[in-house]
């Protein structure tokens, strides 16, 4: 699906990924943990494109194609998708017309017809019970007014829209009650086949007791310095990250 | 990557060209070009006016030839020379079309290119379109249907022609020819425009509409509307325009008067799209505008108007609040590109006891551009508890371009309530990645963008035109693809 090659990405000349490799494969779950500026987000932003990031060096190849060659609405396109930690406010845009506009554009670019507003409103209903998102935010502005839990739901249900092959899910465990964690990630593992791919980065533990991964992964200063199995996000858990600090100093 | 920038926007809006920039050759008599009081009998005795109304062009003229240009809008451009533009072009076809087979067909396609297919309006939407091609009426609608409630709608040339009384006895009471330079050049040398009468009670059951279009090179427009709507009668009238792309400047100075009697109600909506000049800000129509309307007891006069085009715009559509518990609505979007100048808002006089007023403008700038929001709130001394909200909100594309609030409030009254609220933001680039990332063009990114922005306004006007209303949004702030 994807395959990351010494990936070094810096932002105002400031070098943040030094050398990530990553390969995630159809079906797969896998989640990247790390402590506090370790270059998760920032891995989430350069996968999607987001222009203030510079890639000085490294490969990234998804599904075939030069990932880096692409704009961002082309990987977009081609099955990207980026749950925002922060979702954007769009006032006086309602959430229908901008995921209509947004799976229509991803239609054409397939050569595929426009979606029918019959089927997409029944497409609306079937996604938006799977995370429990209130209808009727399906008609108001894209995130204004929402609460943060509502928020990263919407992300979700956007998510179950569009299909991705993959989903980058940027911290969406931040700011979520314990309820909120249960429904995101009851949505995520429904949409999980063995056609598409997510990773999932986190902070803390907690969303991949709902979420599992099949890998975990440990981003420290840039680099993936640890992988393992399931487990090793207990371990993490339990001892912080130190350990890997003082691991990688010897 | 081709991630929004504020540059790559500039550089995108500056190709942009104008979508409705065409002319078609349609054999025009056009007399020469000059103004004196020949000119004016000239015109007036081509039109076939009575007397009266020769006299009160020649009363206008005079006056207009003692007054100065006004200069304190915050707009520049070099003054017109009113000694160089012709003041009279009609479409060489004298006889009137019985049905819409007869209309020529190249006019058709003009009609066409202008993106709404009258033939097509009739049939979906039941819109009653008086087609006005450089000011002389070729086509009129649903006259018959109209005709049947009482209602008149017709060019103004005929409704001198046909209904003498009511246009004698309305014409010049909201703006007289003494009110403005502009205003009084329009009421010496207007050819033709719009008139509709709404009789007592009657609901108007159609949206009226008219649109305008400048057609001969070198031609001023002056268009007249006059819309008057009786005792407890109700009216929904659109205006739009797109004018053809030229290099010289060409002048539009066109009054608008709306009379809502007791308990009457006027909906305005308007479409501007005239050329705005090319990225260098050449050429590009001088859109120089009185619209004016004045309210009875318990009546109702509400404006909409998404202004994109014109080089210089210069337009305050107001309302005189004279009936008590009158209401007055001001909706706008005005959006500058380019070399574009809007200097545009509205006037509320509140005279009467309890009356409402509304002010919701949506500026949006862009290029080089210089955006401007005027307003006056004005309550009189009997005018007791007079209400005003206004929301001036401007939104900024680029760092080169500006937006300016001018509003000015006298109150008179100290039962008034007045309520003033502005915002000005940037087009927010975390708002396009976002949209980019869902796989969603830059384009479209901005155009649901500043749609969502103009919604409050967008929403005021009748569908169909919302619609159109949106692309032309849309179109004007969007860069050329590829």
């Amino acid at each position: 699906m994807i395959t990351i090659k010494n990936l070094h990405a810096s932002i105002d000349g400031k070098e943040i990924l030094k050398g990530l490799d990553l390969t995630v494969n159809a079906g797969e779950v896998h989640a990247i943990m790390g402590p506090n500026g370790a270059g998760k987000s920032t891995l989430a932003s350069v996968l999607a494109g987001r222009e203030d990031y510079e890639v000085t060096e490294g490969s990234v190849d998804f599904d075939g194609t030069d990932l880096l060659d692409m704009d961002t609405e082309e990987r977009a396109r081609e099955g990207l998708f980026l749950a925002f930690q922060y979702p954007v406010e769009i006032p006086g845009v309602s959430n229908i017309n901008f995921l209509r506009t947004a799976i229509n554009e991803i239609r054409e670019h397939k050569g595929e017809e426009a979606m029918s507003a019959k089927e997409f409103m029944a497409t609306v209903r079937e996604k938006s019970a799977l995370v429990e998102l209130d209808p009727k935010l399906a008609s108001r502005s894209v995130n204004e007014g929402f609460s943060g839990g509502e928020k990263k739901r919407n992300e979700i249900f956007q998510m179950a829209m569009l299909e991705p092959k993959l989903s980058i899910l940027d911290e969406t465990d931040s700011g979520l009650d314990i309820d909120a964690l249960r429904i995101v990630a009851n949505g995520v593992n429904t949409l999980k086949s063995d056609k598409n791919a997510s990773i999932v980065i986190t902070h803390y533990q907690r969303l991949l007791d709902h979420i599992v991964p099949d890998f975990v992964h440990v981003l420290y200063d840039g680099k993936i310095v640890k992988s393992g199995p399931k487990e090793l996000a207990l371990e993490l858990e339990e001892k912080g990250y130190d350990w890997i600090k003082e691991e990688m100093a010897l | 990557m081709a991630n929004y920038t504020e540059n790559e926007l500039a550089k995108d809006l500056e190709n942009q060209e104008y979508k409705f920039g065409f002319t078609s050759d349609i054999e025009a008599d056009t007399i020469p070009k000059g103004l004196n009081e020949d000119v004016i009998r000239l015109i007036s005795s081509k039109k076939e006016e009575p007397e009266w109304l020769l006299e009160y062009r020649l009363n206008a003229f005079r006056t207009w030839c003692e007054m100065i240009e006004p200069e304190w809008a915050h707009v520049h451009y070099t003054k017109p020379n009113f000694q160089d533009i012709a003041y009279y072009s009609a479409p060489n076809q004298t006889k009137k079309y019985e049905s819409w087979d007869d209309v020529d067909p190249e006019m058709k396609e003009t009609m066409a290119k202008l993106g709404i297919s009258l033939e097509e309006q009739k049939r979906l939407t039941g819109v009653a379109v008086d087609f006005v091609m450089d000011s002389v009426s070729v086509a009129t609608s649903f006259k018959a249907k109209l005709a049947e409630l009482g209602i008149i709608f017709c060019s103004f040339s005929e409704a001198v022609q046909d209904h003498p009384e009511l246009v004698r006895a309305n014409m010049g009471t909201v703006v007289p020819h003494t009110d403005n330079f502009y205003a009084a050049l329009n009421s010496a040398v207007f050819t033709d425009g719009s008139f509709c009468y709404i009789p007592k009670g009657v609901r108007c059951p159609m949206e009226l509409s008219t649109y305008f279009r400048i057609n001969q090179g070198g031609t001023g427009q002056f268009e007249r509307t006059l819309v008057v709507a009786d005792e407890g009668s109700y009216v929904s009238y659109l205006e739009g325009c797109t004018a053809p792309q030229r290099d010289e400047n060409q002048l539009h100075a066109a009054v608008v008067e709306l009379i809502a009697k007791d308990n009457a109600e006027i909906k305005y909506s308007t479409v501007q799209n005239w050329y705005p000049g090319d990225k260098n800000g050449v050429g590009g129509i001088f859109n120089f505008v009185t619209k004016r309307g004045i309210c009875g007891t318990n009546s109702k006069i509400s404006w909409t108007q998404v202004e994109t085009g014109s080089a210089v715009t210069w337009k305050y559509p107001s309302c005189i609040l004279k009936g008590d518990y009158s209401t007055g609505e001001f909706y706008s979007v005005a959006v500058t590109n380019n070399y574009q100048q809007a200097d545009t808002g509205t006037k509320m006089i509140h005279l009467g006891k309890g009356t409402k007023s509304t002010i919701i403008s949506k500026g949006i700038s862009a290029g080089k551009s210089q955006n401007s929001y005027r307003g006056l709130v004005q309550i009189h001394k009997n005018a007791k508890n007079a209400r005003n909200f206004s929301q001036c909100d401007s939104l900024l594309m680029t760092d080169e371009c500006g937006a300016h609030t001018f509003p000015y409030i006298e109150c008179k009254n100290s039962s008034a309530k007045i309520e003033h609220e502005a915002t000005t933001s940037k087009i927010g680039e975390d708002q396009i990645f976002y949209c980019l990332q869902r796989g969603i063009s830059e384009e479209k990114a901005i155009g649901l963008i500043v749609n969502g922005y103009c919604k409050e306004v967008l929403n005021q006007l009748p569908m169909e035109f919302a619609v159109e209303a949106q692309k032309l949004l849309t179109i004007s702030l969007e860069g050329s693809v590829g």
